[in-house]
């Protein structure tokens, strides 16, 4: 929904090397339709959180193409990548997603403080932050009276799907979650990736699912191996 | 960067107890930087205004300091003194409205000796152009009567019909005027000036005292009794000083020209205030070193506060990097971390001028009581706000090495810390 071409994330040869060092990323082409969900795995040292971090335009590439909702990264300067961070993705992390000190409703509104463009999505709509952080809360299983309480007072699964409505408000494109589930048992696995997906599919974010537990890959419409992509890898392997 | 403002008081909120030690520790340094500039002015200030009133002090010839030194405050001696036919001299002029003669030399269980006339009380005039007050009593009748400063009458308790005895000189083995013993017929309230030390009489009873005196000691063999004195000459020969009051303050230059360039007897005019400023040059340098080192108690201060701020910053990487994830820049997080040791050190500066006000308000009226000091309660004036503002200024730029640190750890750590 945010992108003519219909791409949610397209990168074509990407090429990341730490000052002095040699590459450890360079991936040929590597592209996420809107409102996809791709399950993307590798073992530690794959470049994993390189990766995501070039995506969020945290870490700048060395060479070739990263598009997130059709927004060439490269042309944008590190204040308008933030922005554009800020604007378009969601990010749910393994732990500790939540500033501890505040209520669970205001760490959902959090990203509104950030983007303008996440309140002008919400106004669109016909409605306010504070209801939309309410709905989305409902939504994800969360009881209105548990988002006063201070984000350390939750419960680990309470947390994630805090930091889930946070990521999904305002209708980002692209929503990354780094490990969110590993955290859980595996009931909770389960419940958690499906409400996920579920709201991922409602607000029209594709959703980027990083993970080592490869039992998860039945839910998503695609699995991508990043130690097989990642030639800078491949080439050490081989 | 206006959106973050509500996150830096939710941080520092949550950080209360380290946050609130440091403003306290802010404050108390603020509120001793403040208390001793309120307490240095106000001083200088009561300094200045020993003396108000008068436009010039005549003596001998010395210099204007010395001429000061021991006219008003009583320390040290003359080398010489006037004659009283140049003091009336000076009275005479047209331009002069008063002149008060001041003799000086006796003492009184180390208290000086003031020989003046009843004009004293009439004209001396001191702080905001305050007259002096009794607190019990009259003022001296023409021989053997005295009326003694607040300290005196404190710490020698005298009261009105209190019987005393003057001593010829200053010094530790003084001689007697044991057979003419004085009266206390009043009582000086407090004033914060060398008068509240001084032993009032008139310049009648100076020269009857010494009728039977030469050259510092006693005529041997010669005695004139108290009763007796009355049938002598008693106007004085020579006084120490004269304090003069003129018609027109806009006399005074050519006045005090006119007086030391007499050629008929070496005098010297100054200009009080003037001479004070002079004076307190020097005196004041323990008010400015006090001072200084109150600007070191808020430096100490400051660099608490930025090691408070430096050291959350550990725990605190996690948050600034959940920050970065949600589309904070370093330069945000930078205004984030700035702006908590912003609001601290502000914090610190109305605590402590709060705190100030306070203390001056409980304390005023034992400063005036006990050292005649007048503390003025009320909001920071001129140098005080100067003096603040430098706190803020040093704050802020305190609050660059936390700041910088974030900005520097926030771009290396991005979105994603393994902790």
């Amino acid at each position: 929904m945010n992108s003519q071409q219909g791409l949610a994330l397209e990168i074509a040869g990407l090429v990341f090397a730490w000052p002095g060092e040699a590459a450890c990323l360079d991936i040929a082409a590597f592209s996420m339709s809107a409102g996809e969900k791709l399950f993307l795995h590798g073992p530690s040292g794959s470049g994993k959180t390189t990766l995501l971090s070039i995506i969020g335009g945290v870490l700048h590439a060395s060479a070739g193409r990263v598009k997130v909702s059709g927004v060439e990264l490269a042309a944008l300067g590190a204040h308008a990548r933030d922005r554009f961070r800020a604007d378009e993705i969601g990010f749910v992390f393994q732990l500790f997603n939540l500033i501890p000190y505040l209520s669970a409703r205001d760490n959902i509104l959090l990203p509104c403080r950030f983007s303008a463009a996440r309140r002008r999505r919400i106004a669109d709509a016909g409605t306010t932050p504070a209801d939309e952080a309410q709905r989305l809360a409902a939504r994800l299983d969360l009881p209105p009276e548990l988002l006063d309480r201070p984000a350390m007072a939750l419960s680990v699964g309470q947390q994630q799907r805090v930091a889930a409505a946070r990521a999904l408000i305002g209708r980002p494109a692209l929503v990354i979650a780094d490990e969110p589930t590993s955290a859980l048992d595996a009931d909770r696995q389960v419940r958690f990736l499906d409400l996920l997906m579920g709201e991922c599919a409602a607000v029209g974010a594709a959703l980027l699912f990083v993970s080592h537990d490869r039992r998860l890959t039945g839910h998503f419409d695609r699995v991508v191996n990043l130690a097989e992509m990642n030639r800078a890898i491949a080439e050490i392997a081989a | 960067m206006m959106r973050l403002f509500p996150l830096t008081l939710a941080s520092l909120w949550n950080r209360r107890l380290t946050a609130g030690l440091t403003v306290v520790v802010i404050a108390l340094s603020v509120s001793l930087l403040l208390g001793v500039e309120r307490l240095r002015s106000d001083a200088r200030a009561s300094f200045a205004s020993t003396v108000s009133g008068t436009d010039l002090i005549v003596g001998a010839r010395s210099g204007p300091v010395q001429l000061l030194l021991y006219s008003v405050f009583h320390i040290g001696d003359a080398t010489n003194e006037i004659s009283w036919p140049a003091v009336q001299r000076i009275a005479a002029r047209r331009e002069v409205a008063w002149v008060v003669p001041l003799s000086l030399g006796d003492s009184h269980r180390g208290y000086r000796v003031v020989g003046t006339s009843a004009d004293f009380f009439k004209y001396y005039r001191y702080g905001d152009r305050r007259a002096l007050a009794f607190a019990a009593g009259d003022p001296f009748g023409p021989v053997f009567e005295a009326v003694v400063g607040a300290e005196v009458a404190a710490r020698l308790g005298y009261r009105e019909g209190a019987r005393i005895t003057l001593a010829h000189g200053s010094g530790e083995h003084v001689a007697e005027h044991g057979d003419k013993p004085f009266s206390v017929v009043g009582v000086l309230a407090p004033t914060g000036t060398p008068v509240d030390r001084s032993v009032l009489v008139s310049l009648e009873s100076i020269e009857a005292i010494h009728l039977d005196w030469q050259g510092g000691a006693p005529i041997p063999g010669l005695k004139i009794a108290p009763e007796m004195v009355r049938k002598f000459d008693l106007a004085p020969k020579r006084v120490t000083a004269v304090l003069v009051g003129l018609e027109n303050r806009a006399m005074v230059f050519r006045l005090q020209r006119a007086i030391n360039e007499d050629t008929r007897e070496p005098l010297l005019a100054i200009l009080p205030g003037v001479t004070l400023d002079q004076l307190w040059d020097v005196v004041g340098i323990g008010a400015r070193v006090l001072l200084a080192v109150s600007a070191l108690v808020v430096a100490v201060g400051l660099a608490g506060l930025v090691a408070v701020v430096v050291a959350s910053l550990g725990e605190r990487r996690r948050e600034l990097a959940i920050l970065r994830a949600l589309g904070a820049g370093p330069r945000d997080v930078f205004f984030l971390v700035a702006a908590e040791s912003v609001l601290l050190t502000l914090a610190g500066c109305v605590l402590g001028v709060a705190l100030v006000q306070v203390l001056v308000f409980s304390m005023a009226a034992w400063l005036q009581a006990n050292y005649g000091l007048a503390v003025s309660p009320g909001w920071p004036v001129g140098r005080e706000w100067m003096l603040l503002g430098a706190v803020m200024l040093a704050g802020l730029l305190a609050s660059l090495v936390p700041a910088l640190r974030a900005y520097r750890q926030s771009l290396a750590d991005g979105m994603m810390v393994r902790m």
